[in-house]
């Protein structure tokens, strides 16, 4: 189950990345790269990569942190101001959290912390030493979906799905905290968590199936 | 926005944070409120201390009948403990009525009763707020001042404090713990945050490289019926256009003593003696709520678009103590 893997600049690809061609996101790095902007070397500091202006001068204060993902330890030395999430997306290619406020308010990069629903995006990547961090990736037994990444399928639960992760998350935490005793508790309960397509109702559906399940 | 650079420590003891505060560094907690504003740029700390590893997440009943709750306690974690619940609904419902799920896993009692305004000015930067950059102005006051305040406000600043917890604390008449070069010292919560005056940047009684330690809440009369009541725009995640916290001890009929403070319309949670004054000798009644609710708003000074809030805060007040009121 454990990998280690220590990241260095630039972010490794995942050891059971399947693909070796260019992806919209490698599509979209590497026409940035080539339009000029130049990339500081150092430390990958996520959505602060650094600009040009600042290419030049000392490389940020950054610092080594030691974490599991999704069962694997990592070791890696981030700009210290990088986030969780950031370090997630730009660092370990884990795109399934998703940046939608990046301040707390919307709930898509909900991740858990040692076993607790938190905000990645207002969590330092230097404070999680030692840390358990469980992604959306991570969630799946294998080929198995878990219990309520299938209940929102089965519910039709999303519509553009970017806020999905998030949410299935989240969810996960509040079955887990015991707040699903009724559908205005998981609303409650839930209400970190903002969908733009209004899919509430279907939402609130599939963590009651789910929790009702166990 | 890009936060500025800062350097990181993890702070092992509270000798070693204390000491990491004397050179100048900022303790960083749950970091919800923090990490935001340094986006924001509003905050650039040079220097953070990590003070989560510190021994300071106890909840524990005090020797006379109170509540001691450590600074470092998460908000779910006081919220669901048996001893918040059963002795002080207020502080766990103001708790659960905050934020979010996730936010709430993650801040601390100590940094929620550290967090700043919500005031949109002060959080952007091109504007005028003497509370970012004193002597710039207040942008608030011929702004769009609907969630202002309208009680402790002066010409320099309209921003409310923004706890639902810290209104709890107020009419709780809770002691902030904090420990200093010096040793320890205890500050009234009422003595702790400070009215923005002409000095709005000045929001808390707390000294340079202090640290809380805990929020102890006064052992009260039993029993105790309490409960707050959080008005706002949307039902859930959302902060208080008014909130009320209200405890009552009622004996033989008579309301005995009574605690009552407002949250969402003062600059600092605002306690309301002039309403307590008026329940305390008295017995339960619709008229004696109404009554004294009325007294809620007095002195307040409203804003061009939160002319709404006086008749709010009374409405507020006097459902909440109907409410506990009505408790069995």
């Amino acid at each position: 189950m454990s990998s280690e893997s220590v990241s260095a600049v630039p972010p490794p690809a995942e050891p059971d990345d399947p693909s070796s061609a260019p992806t919209r996101r490698t599509f979209i790095a590497t026409t940035t790269a080539v339009g000029g902007v130049a990339v500081a070397g150092g430390v990958v500091g996520g959505s602060f990569l650094v600009g040009s202006e600042e290419a030049a001068a000392a490389a940020p204060p950054a610092s080594r942190v030691s974490l599991r993902v999704n069962g694997a330890r990592r070791t890696v030395t981030v700009d210290n101001r990088t986030s969780l999430l950031d370090l997630l997306r730009e660092h370990f290619g884990l795109t399934g959290s998703k940046k939608g406020c990046n301040a707390g308010a919307c709930g898509a990069c909900t991740v858990l912390v040692d076993g607790q629903r938190h905000n990645a995006c207002l969590t330092l990547a230097v404070r999680l030493e030692g840390a358990e961090v469980t992604t959306i990736e991570g969630l799946a037994d294998g080929d198995e979906l878990h219990p309520l990444q299938q209940a929102f399928i089965d519910e039709d639960a999303f519509q553009c799905g970017y806020c999905t992760p998030g949410q299935i998350m989240s969810g996960v935490g509040c079955i887990k905290e015991g707040h699903t005793d009724s559908p205005e508790e998981i609303r409650e309960w839930m209400s970190g968590n903002i969908c733009r397509c209004g899919c509430y109702v279907k939402i609130v559906r599939a963590v009651e199936q789910t929790a009702g399940r166990k | 926005m890009r936060p500025s650079c800062f350097s990181y420590t993890r702070a092992s003891d509270t000798r070693e944070a204390l000491d990491a505060a004397r050179r100048g560094g900022r303790y960083i907690a749950g970091g919800t409120t923090l990490v935001d504003l340094m986006r924001e740029t509003v905050e650039r700390p040079e220097s953070l201390i990590d003070i989560s590893g510190l021994p300071l997440r106890e909840v524990r009943a005090t020797e006379g009948g109170g509540l001691r709750i450590g600074a470092l306690v998460r908000m779910a974690e006081a919220a669901a403990h048996p001893k918040a619940r059963a002795l002080y609904p207020v502080i766990a419902e103001s708790l659960e009525l905050s934020a979010s799920a996730q936010l709430r896993n993650m801040a601390t009692i100590g940094g929620n009763i550290m967090q700043r305004t919500r005031c949109t000015y002060f959080r952007d930067v091109t504007a005028d707020c003497n509370k970012r950059e004193p002597g710039s102005g207040c942008a608030a006051l011929k702004g769009h001042n609907r969630t202002h305040a309208i009680l402790g406000t002066s010409d320099a600043c309209v921003a409310t404090h923004p706890s639902d917890v810290s209104v709890a604390f107020a009419a709780l008449e809770a002691t902030v713990h904090l420990l200093g070069p010096d040793g320890e010292r205890r500050v009234p919560f009422a003595d702790f945050l400070l009215r923005p005056g002409s000095t709005p940047h000045r929001e808390q009684a707390i000294r340079q490289g202090e640290l809380i330690t805990a929020v102890e809440i006064p052992a009260l009369p039993r029993p105790l019926k309490s409960g707050y009541l959080k008005v706002r725009d949307r039902q859930s995640y959302e902060f208080a256009l008014t909130s009320a916290a209200v405890a009552l001890h009622v004996r033989h009929g008579v309301i005995r003593e009574a605690k009552v403070a407002a949250g969402g319309v003062g600059t600092v949670p605002w306690k309301l003696t002039t309403v307590e004054r008026h329940l305390v000798g008295e017995r339960p009644s619709a008229a004696l709520w109404a009554a004294a609710a009325d007294k809620a708003a007095d002195g307040a000074q409203p804003l061009q678009y939160n002319r709404f809030k006086p008749e709010l805060l009374k409405r507020t007040v006097e459902r909440q103590l109907r409410v506990v009121g009505g408790m069995k």
